[in-house]
């Protein structure tokens, strides 16, 4: 047993839930008690889809227990094959209806459905969504595809992106238009936009290329074994992830035709003057680890951050982030315990933090900047616009949406000159964020849920410094000096120093020589 | 639509289905209980999915530490491997070692831990023996298999009347959880008629619990606390019916009935109400220009339907088509029931499919119904109301009676004003 508030993933069955609802033409019929339809709502609403997701739940109540739920479960397979004529069924069970143990696999199998069943044996109690969506993948690859004949031309397939994935929907059209400049042609993509009808093709492509490990690495490696098709190892987010995915694809492909770089702005962005002020930023990052160690690439080697910490909470690919973080040279952090990843990055006291929805209500309430880069979603990660994290445009968009949080080049400059101006006082915030202070500056980033409530009652977690500091009036008002986006990490370094000197008050002098001590 | 037959709703022949019901379960009402019970914690012993449902209901991860929780079921717990009794033990001596503040924990039973039987009554007793006096710890089950959305609310309440403490006072007792906001405007109103003291369950504090007995008397607020009413009564407490406090007329005539209990001079009630009547109605007035002579639907989602469809067919014009809900408790509604126009399908429980065919068929004006169908039946030209949002915002009594309309003219207002058809084309 393990207390959580807040999770990072879901449960197993909601990945079955992603994958089915990113395909057509497949249905999932899930056993399940009534109230787990709340799952419907994250894609209706924070991706917001026109269809309810397809997926018939058998709602079994207490007093269905003692009795036949194994009925139920046969009605609702029947009623969702007559209603919605699907190629295919997806079978499961919840958390729930595992512990009644009524096998739905073997009770579709019997109804002599007149389409493939494909039974899911997800345990709820060990695993997670994102297990969820690789494993029900897999089964329904291994249940519909079959080797086959490859295309003339050479051709690849695309395995990953879902439904409620980060970003999937314009990575996929992203690296579906880059393959194409390259002349490859695109057998299939799944499971979004693929029909069971289509995945029984899958074998015709002569290589696969795999957008997120999360979601289709076991159903890759499958279809290595099964179909001899190699699949590619790199996640093309960033400049150079890109071009080493472009030549990685160019050598299974044997074709010399690269992509046009000229919409690629991204170098010049991070290059040009205005973006000086990142240099040496320190930043922190957490989310899935596949998305984190390609951000963590690009903070360092695109954008002239520094790295200060980085974590995942998908163990499944733990291996690769510790390898990341060695690199690195910090400590991987791997839990899916948000309190965990709150005390590190208060301990860490980053500039920028680049993590999850998770992170960015972290950040509100530390006031520390946050960009999202990773699952779990939100509604505003499901912007209407063409937003992708991978290739070309996906560097340009990382870098916007990075800068973003933070005060501008110019500007932050301008508030080192002018401090205590009446205009540029730190009091005002990033100019380009509207309509608030700096205080709400915790409150800024991004829209609020559907039901805001703003309830914040816990204090913030101090960092461990000596309570027994005293600042002197004089060094306090120094302090505030500093401009806000920096004040936090003045004041702690500021006091680790004078812990660290063993001295009990904080004078002017404390101040710059702590300031000379930390100077980079 | 054939002339309405007079009369109410009472004798309806009501259309019961047994089908998929697309309808959170009784821990969604954590969400508000936790907010109106400022001491308390609620401790989900559950599931990963537990912890999932209440993240997305709650619009997604707002509190930085709420005061709810799931403890998580795991293998081992569930193999047997783990006594699940010392499990938890360990998990809430944890969990109040770090919220001093915590003076009331509740174990909230789920699908998961009915199933395995895992007894939280048992457990509540023994951690209420180990924490007392700082904190009581009590159990109720808000699980999916039993409960459907604001039947946790009910759950939890009924879960506290067996200890509330004994009184022989003639007390009024108002039972619901309602924003203190509104609470607050309902006890001026009261005590404005010389009513007082009135005690509220449940209380925003430990502390102030109200108590019971053979000389309370009661008024729920809110129409799902069946339970709760049968463990009042057992008490001794007696109830006085009256329509639901939602709208002028709502209001006006609960507040009539609690007044006519307590003896409360017909001209000092008017000369109490008058004002904030004449508010309402003029709000209500303002909103009802775009609700009147429109269709409406509801899908069954918190018990508040009848009410609901009662204020929005007698005091906004509308009509209903179908009103449904998860559970139709005649004697907790008879004096909506007998108010609200006939309507042409009263249901109780769902089929969710056969519903959808309903509503297509009919193609109401506006639907009520969870979000989990809102944006769908958008997409398919209906317009919708999302009805998680009716238990969310301050709607009781009368200075919200605009505001409740206004949740309904809103969808429509904003349907008029975006250019027809294109959000329609943008959804395919």
């Amino acid at each position: 047993m393990k207390l959580t508030v807040w999770t990072y993933e879901g449960p197993p069955h909601v990945g079955a839930m992603r994958v089915a609802t990113a395909m057509q033409g497949l249905h999932y019929v899930l056993h399940a008690p009534q109230g787990d339809t709340y799952a419907d709502l994250l894609f209706t609403m924070i991706e917001r889809r026109s269809k309810r997701p397809p997926v018939s739940y058998t709602t079994f109540q207490a007093r269905d227990l003692g009795g036949d739920t194994a009925n139920l479960f046969r009605t609702a397979a029947q009623d969702a094959c007559d209603r919605f004529r699907p190629e295919a069924i997806i079978v499961g069970a919840s958390c729930t209806a595992e512990l009644i143990q009524d096998n739905p696999g073997g009770l579709a199998e019997a109804l002599g459905l007149p389409v493939p069943v494909i039974a899911l044996d997800l345990p709820s109690y060990q695993r997670r969504e994102n297990f969820g969506a690789d494993e029900t993948f897999l089964q329904i690859v291994r249940h519909l595809a079959r080797p086959m004949a490859r295309t003339a031309r050479v051709s690849c397939n695309i395995l990953g992106p879902t439904a409620l994935g980060f970003r999937h929907r314009d990575d996929l059209a992203e690296i579906t238009a880059l393959l194409e400049e390259m002349g490859i042609e695109v057998n299939l993509a799944a499971p979004m936009g693929a029909r069971p009808g289509d995945i029984a093709r899958m074998g015709a492509a002569h290589f696969n290329v795999l957008l997120y490990p999360e979601t289709a690495e076991s159903a890759a490696r499958h279809c290595e074994t099964a179909f001899g098709q190699p699949y590619t190892r790199t996640v093309p987010i960033g400049v150079a992830a890109t071009r080493a995915f472009i030549a990685e694809v160019a050598a299974l492909a044997g074709t010399a035709r690269h992509p046009d770089e000229a919409r690629l702005r991204q170098p010049w962005w991070a290059a040009s003057v205005d973006s000086t002020y990142l240099t040496g930023k320190r930043v922190f990052l957490f989310g899935d680890a596949t998305h984190v160690i390609a951000a963590a690439r690009i903070a360092r080697d695109e954008i002239g951050f520094e790295v200060c910490g980085m974590g995942c909470y998908n163990r499944e690919q733990a291996r690769a982030l510790r390898a990341a973080a060695k690199q690195f040279g910090v400590e991987p952090l791997i839990t899916d315990d948000y309190l965990e990843v709150e005390a590190a990055i208060a301990a860490l006291q980053p500039e920028l933090i680049l993590g999850t929805q998770m992170e960015r209500h972290i950040g509100k309430r530390l006031g520390i900047p946050c960009a999202v880069i990773s699952a779990p979603v939100h509604v505003q990660d499901f912007p209407a616009r063409h937003s992708p994290q991978m290739g070309f445009e996906g560097a340009n968009v990382i870098f916007d949406t990075w800068v973003h949080p933070l005060v501008m080049g110019l500007e932050e400059h301008l508030l080192h000159m002018f401090r205590d101006d009446f205009e540029f006082h730190d009091a005002a915030g990033p100019s380009h964020h509207g309509g608030h202070a700096p205080r709400s500056l915790s409150d800024a980033p991004g829209a609020l849920p559907p039901h805001p409530q703003d309830t914040s009652e816990r204090k913030m977690p101090e960092a461990p410094a000596a309570d027994s500091i005293v600042w002197l009036s004089d060094a306090e008002r120094e302090l505030k000096k500093i401009p806000f986006f920096v004040r936090g990490k003045a004041r702690r370094n500021t006091e680790n120093f004078a812990a660290g000197k063993g001295l009990n008050e904080i004078s002017i002098d404390t101040l710059y020589e702590a300031k000379a001590h930390y100077a980079r | 639509m054939t002339a309405l037959p007079a009369g109410g709703c009472r004798d309806l022949p009501v259309l019961r289905e047994r089908g998929q019901r697309e309808v959170f379960c009784g821990l969604t009402g954590l969400i508000w209980l936790h907010r109106k019970m400022q001491d308390a914690f609620f401790l989900v012993v559950g599931s990963r999915t537990c912890a999932h449902l209440l993240q997305s209901a709650a619009g997604v991860m707002i509190f930085a530490e709420p005061r709810f929780g799931t403890a998580i079921l795991e293998e081992k717990d569930l193999a047997g491997l783990a006594d699940a009794q010392t499990e938890l033990d360990r998990e809430v001596d944890r969990l109040l070692a770090r919220r001093p503040d915590i003076r009331q924990l509740f174990l909230v039973g789920s699908c998961p831990s009915e199933v395995i039987k895992l007894d939280l009554a048992k457990a509540a007793e023994r951690q209420s023996a180990r924490h007392a006096p700082h904190v009581r710890v009590l159990n109720f089950s808000g699980s999916g298999i039993e409960t459907t959305f604001t039947q946790g609310e009910d759950a939890c309440l009924a879960a506290m009347v067996p200890v509330l403490p004994k009184t022989q006072a003639r007390e009024l007792l108002l039972v619901g959880a309602l924003p203190d906001v509104v609470e607050d405007q309902a006890l001026a109103l009261l005590a404005a008629m010389g009513i007082t003291p009135v005690r509220v369950l449940p209380a925003r504090r430990s502390g102030e619990m109200p108590a019971v007995g053979a000389h309370t008397v009661f008024a729920l607020t809110q129409p799902f606390l069946a339970d709760t009413r049968e463990a009042l009564l057992r008490r001794g407490a007696r109830q006085i019916t009256a329509p639901f406090p939602f709208g002028e007329e709502g209001t006006t005539l609960w507040l009539r009935a609690v007044a006519d209990e307590f003896g409360v001079p017909s001209d000092l009630f008017d000369s109490v109400t008058a004002a904030p009547r004449a508010r309402a109605r003029k709000a209500v007035a303002a909103q009802a220009e775009t609700l009147r002579d429109r269709t409406l639907f509801f899908f069954p989602d918190s018990q508040l339907e009848v009410p609901l469809a009662r204020f929005l067919a007698r005091e906004c014009g509308m009509r209903p088509l179908e009103v449904g809900t998860p559970y139709l408790h005649r004697d907790i509604l008879g004096p909506d029931l007998d108010l609200l126009p006939p309507v042409p399908v009263l249901s109780e429980g769902q089929d969710v499919d056969r519903q959808l065919d309903r509503a297509r068929a009919q193609r109401p004006d506006l639907t009520v119904c969870g979000l989990g169908l809102a944006n769908p039946l958008e997409a398919e030209g209906l317009a919708t109301k999302w009805a998680i949002e009716l238990v969310f915002t301050p709607v009781h009594f009368y200075e919200q009676a605009g505001d409740l309309a206004g949740l309904f003219a809103r969808p429509l207002r904003r349907r008029a004003l975006l250019s027809p058809g294109a959000a329609l084309e943008a959804a395919e």
